[in-house]
């Protein structure tokens, strides 16, 4: 989205969800109305008559129900969201509405009469009896009686689970019809309902019960995030500043991926100040490069949907348009055909770029010689200043760091105490050979003081 | 229905963890010795018997309760190991019988479980059986108690009632089951009914009235139609199959629970059978309370050295009433660690309701026998070995309470003997304050005369023998500590035995 109060909305309504028993209002509402259409779902594929009916009647009772309580959670929370506000007004009438509280009754009184519904089969060979059933005892019960006097302890259960397959064959069909028979009025009943009320769904509710699922999910999705102890936060975006600054920022995809295996996140933190436009950044392999430029380009993307962000607290640009250049898989056949497709790649953004514009370029040159990627690097930084992009630029290229005044440089350091850990700390200091050198002697444990602590003394 | 046999109103608890201490008694006292006599080669009987004997009871009445009980059944050998044998016979027939898997279908449990519960029910017959022809020989209240039950619970009636169950379940007359209509209106909540009519009678039958029916017959080429009535048939004798294999299992539980009820009894009955052979005593201990202090026993010996080295050996006499503390010393080989084992064992089984090995024994319960043997391993590392001796003691201290006993067996000798008497002398000290009776068998002379220069009255001490020739009895008798343990002896027996040893040793 390019429209800040169209953000403002979205931000609005996902921030009244982070209510945690409005969420779980919403979530609650949103199972039944799934339990619902799949109820639905049955009618269109079955064949027997009370059958269909049958389940034509608990979509219904689950549609009822789902409205209800949404209709009541709603009104006892606060919401600070006018787009909440006003699906709420809409819900309150609809439910006090007579066409809506007389579908209530009728399923009431339905299930009612149909849960006192009891019938006895008779098997006996080939032969199927059916009647009223005539309050005869559970012989199970009868059998533990006799033998209760056996019991030492709890012993194993050998019920067996014969699966809660949903259908019906034709027999019980068959046995069905003849229930009906015994139970002419309630099935006639059933049967008028579902001719009366087909239409039983409301639109407004269908398309609420849609759209909010966009905010619910992604809440669902950064909670075992947030358990973990990372911190999201609702950006603020700007469209006349080009400053960004977030604190403990992150990958999502990688923290997704450590929360679930419990391994620890390390967290950056970013800005760009002042004219600073473009982020080089280099260091180590393996040290979070890749990763960070992610991050970044994520924190805009998720800003532009109205989402939260990764981060304690956020201060980015409403981007127009988010650009990558991430490396594609290396091929040793065709050198000169992938820096002729970098060069196009690079020259197809700049067509389509804007001064809102955000540029993601990872590992881009690595195809050509040290001397070409130099000269190349510093033509396409001279653009990107020039259109004023903000830019995310993984290179190894030591030159382009310090470039102008418009780029930061920020060097991956690696993580001392735990190598296995593989996300790192950035930070923001001149590119140099050295720290590249010693920070490869750390991620081995070979420096001074930790040689000493490997030797026990 | 429950047994008890080994405790008046509880079961025999073959789960319960050991006491903290039992691994070092099994190992200093040797148990394992009388464990395997008990079981004569059963791996059931020697965990039963383990677990008695290692697990006191510290009540006087529930030790006369079992010791009653075993009375009964060393008068009755052969009726008791024919009550066992129930249980036993139980447990093979159900393994080659059935392998534990009735099936994976409710109808193929269902048939199954009739099988075996008739299987069970003729066992249980034979037991009633046994039962009403012998239950006059037996006077324990236990067996008292046992042998009413069975007629109580196993009347004719009763097996009657069974077998009434097992034709039903047989459904020569169909399948009633009843049926709800659950979600959609599917059916749900199957119940297997018992028919009216099975306890009515004819007239009652006939004047019933008709309620409305309708019948309908599964075409016989319809396959699927008959698989779907099996399946509802399933559904409904699901839970009734379901009570029935685990009636099954409880009255198997009831066999298990009986089974280990007298496995410990066999056990004894193992083992007085084994000692009567070797001609070595055995008799039912007099217990007294725990705070009680009492000692006083005549032909005291160690039964697992009995059983070890096939024959009757040298039994120890002694009065140690009104005594907290036993200072055993006395010659090398002398026979004081097998006295000390004799004591600790005859402790353990009187505890636990057996007889004792000895012509008689009287002695105070104890909260909690504990042992802190010399071990003889580790010889090489002196002062390791002091340091594992500590921490051993200091394991026990974990655990000992007033009335506790600790048996001693050459403590705290792994430093030099200042040192050790030191050490000995706290910790003994510091025990018999807590009212910890303590029989201690030691070398360590300054340890044993600082006692018995006080003149304690809650002293007691005793010597192994030695003949003016330095030839053994193995006999203990009261007398004070002397400043030799006879290693000269045991040198000069040595080396007289080897002449070339000592020839080499005598070299410069």
């Amino acid at each position: 989205m390019r429209d800040l109060s169209a953000v403002q909305y979205r931000q609005e309504v996902a921030q009244a969800l982070e209510n945690a028993a409005l969420l779980a209002s919403i979530n609650a509402f949103a199972d039944r109305m799934r339990t619902m259409r799949r109820y639905l779902g049955l009618v269109e594929k079955l064949h027997y008559k009370y059958h269909i009916a049958g389940w034509f009647l608990e979509a219904a009772e689950t549609y009822c129900e789902a409205v209800a309580c949404l209709a009541a959670d709603l009104t006892r929370s606060p919401l600070p969201s006018a787009g909440l506000r006003a699906f709420r007004d809409y819900v309150t009438a609809y439910v006090s509405c007579e066409t809506f509280t007389a579908l209530q009754a009728e399923i009431k009184q339905l299930k009612a009469d149909l849960a006192a519904v009891a019938y006895c089969v008779i098997l006996k060979e080939d032969v199927v009896k059916v009647r009223q059933y005539a309050g005869e005892i559970d012989y199970s019960l009868d059998v533990e009686k006799t033998f209760a006097k056996f019991k030492q302890g709890a012993v194993k259960d050998y019920k067996v689970k014969l699966s809660q397959r949903s259908g019906m064959n034709h027999i019980e069909a068959h046995i069905l019809n003849l229930v009906a028979k015994l139970y002419p009025e309630i099935f006639s009943t059933l049967d008028d309902f579902y001719t009366r009320r087909i239409d039983f769904l409301d639109a407004t509710i269908d398309a609420f019960d849609r759209e909010i699922q966009f905010y619910v999910a992604y809440l669902e999705y950064i909670a075992p995030l947030r358990g973990a102890g990372l911190s999201f936060c609702y950006p603020h975006t700007s469209q006349q500043s080009k400053e960004v600054d977030v604190a403990e920022g992150f990958d999502l995809a990688l923290a997704a991926k450590c929360a679930a295996e419990n391994l620890a996140v390390v967290t950056n933190d970013y800005c760009l100040k002042g004219e600073e436009r473009v982020l080089v950044i280099s260091g180590p392999n393996q040290g979070g490069k890749t990763t960070f430029a992610r991050t970044f380009g994520q924190a805009h993307y998720l800003a532009a949907l109205g989402c939260s962000v990764p981060g304690r607290r956020a201060q980015l640009i409403l981007a127009d348009r988010i650009f990558t250049h991430f490396e594609r898989e290396e091929d040793i056949q065709n050198l000169r055909g992938k820096l002729k497709d970098d060069l196009a790649r690079i020259h197809a953004v700049f067509d389509q770029a804007s001064p809102w514009a955000i540029l993601i370029l990872n590992e881009i040159f690595s195809s050509t010689t040290l001397q070409d990627a130099v000269f190349l690097s510093q033509k396409i930084i001279e653009k990107i200043i020039q259109e004023d992009m903000l830019c995310v630029w993984v290179t190894f290229v030591d030159e382009i760091a310090s470039f102008s005044a418009q780029t930061v440089s920020m060097v991956s350091t690696v993580v001392p105490e735990n190598p296995a850990v593989r996300t790192y700390k950035l930070v923001r200091k001149p590119a140099d050979g050295l720290t590249y050198a010693m920070s490869i002697a750390e991620k081995y444990r070979l420096t001074y003081d930790q040689i000493k602590d490997r030797i026990p003394s | 229905m429950k047994a008890f046999l080994m405790h008046r109103e509880e079961d025999f608890d073959l789960q319960r963890p050991s006491p903290p201490q039992a691994a070092a008694l099994v190992q200093d006292l040797e148990l394992q010795v009388l464990f395997e006599a008990m079981a004569r080669g059963d791996d059931f009987l020697l965990k039963v018997a383990q677990q008695a004997i290692l697990s006191s009871l510290e009540d006087l009445d529930a030790i006369r309760y079992r010791q009653e009980i075993l009375q009964d059944c060393l008068r009755n050998p052969a009726v008791v190991r024919a009550i066992y044998q129930i249980p036993i016979e139980a447990m093979l027939n159900r393994r080659t019988g059935w392998m534990g898997i009735f099936g994976s279908y409710p109808g193929g449990i269902l048939s199954g479980a009739v099988q075996m519960v008739q299987m069970f029910m003729d066992l249980l017959k034979r037991l009633k059986q046994i039962a009403d022809e012998h239950a006059d020989q037996f006077q324990s209240a236990g067996f008292t108690r046992f042998f009413a039950m069975l007629r109580e619970e196993l009347s004719d009636d009763y097996f009657t009632e069974v077998q009434a169950h097992l034709e039903q379940l047989r459904f020569k007359n169909g399948v009633l089951i009843s049926i709800n209509l659950g979600k959609g209106n599917e059916s749900a909540g199957y119940v297997l009914r018992k028919p009216h009519n099975s306890d009515q009678n004819w007239l009652e039958r006939l004047m019933a009235p008709k309620p409305q029916t309708f019948t309908f017959r599964i075409h016989p080429r319809d396959d699927h139609g008959a698989r779907a009535v099996s399946e509802i048939r399933n559904r409904g004798i699901n839970l009734a199959a379901n009570a029935l294999a685990q009636s099954s299992d409880h009255i198997e539980s009831f066999m298990t629970m009986l089974r280990i009820e007298l496995a410990f009894y066999i056990g004894c009955l193992n083992l007085a059978e084994q000692l009567t052979e070797l001609g070595a005593p055995i008799t039912f201990p007099t217990p007294a309370p725990t705070g009680g202090r009492r000692h006083a026993f005549r032909g005291l010996y160690d039964a697992c050295l009995a059983l070890t080295l096939r024959g009757n050996i040298v039994g120890n006499d002694a009065t140690a009433d009104h005594k907290d503390l036993v200072i055993i010393t006395g010659a090398n080989q002398g026979g004081k660690s097998t006295f000390l084992r004799s004591i600790g064992l005859a402790q353990l089984l009187m505890a636990c309701g057996m007889f004792v090995p000895a012509e008689s024994f009287h002695a105070n319960l104890c909260r909690g026998l504990f042992s802190h043997f010399r071990r003889e391993e580790d010889v090489t590392m002196e002062s390791g070995k002091l340091e594992e001796e500590l921490s051993r003691m200091s394991d026990i201290v974990d655990w000992v309470r007033p009335d506790s006993m600790v048996l001693f067996n050459e403590s705290f000798a792994a430093t030099n003997e200042r040192e050790g008497s030191e050490i000995a002398w706290q910790v003994v000290w510091a025990l018999l304050e807590r009212r910890v009776k303590v029989f201690f068998v030691t070398h360590l002379h300054q340890f044993a005369r600082v006692f018995y220069d006080r003149n304690l009255d809650s002293a007691f001490f005793l010597r192994a023998e030695r003949r003016a020739d330095g030839s053994r009895t193995f006999r203990l008798n009261p007398g004070k500590p002397l400043p030799t343990s006879y290693g000269a002896d045991l040198y000069a027996q040595l080396f007289e035995t080897r002449p070339e040893l000592g020839a080499c040793v005598s070299k410069p």
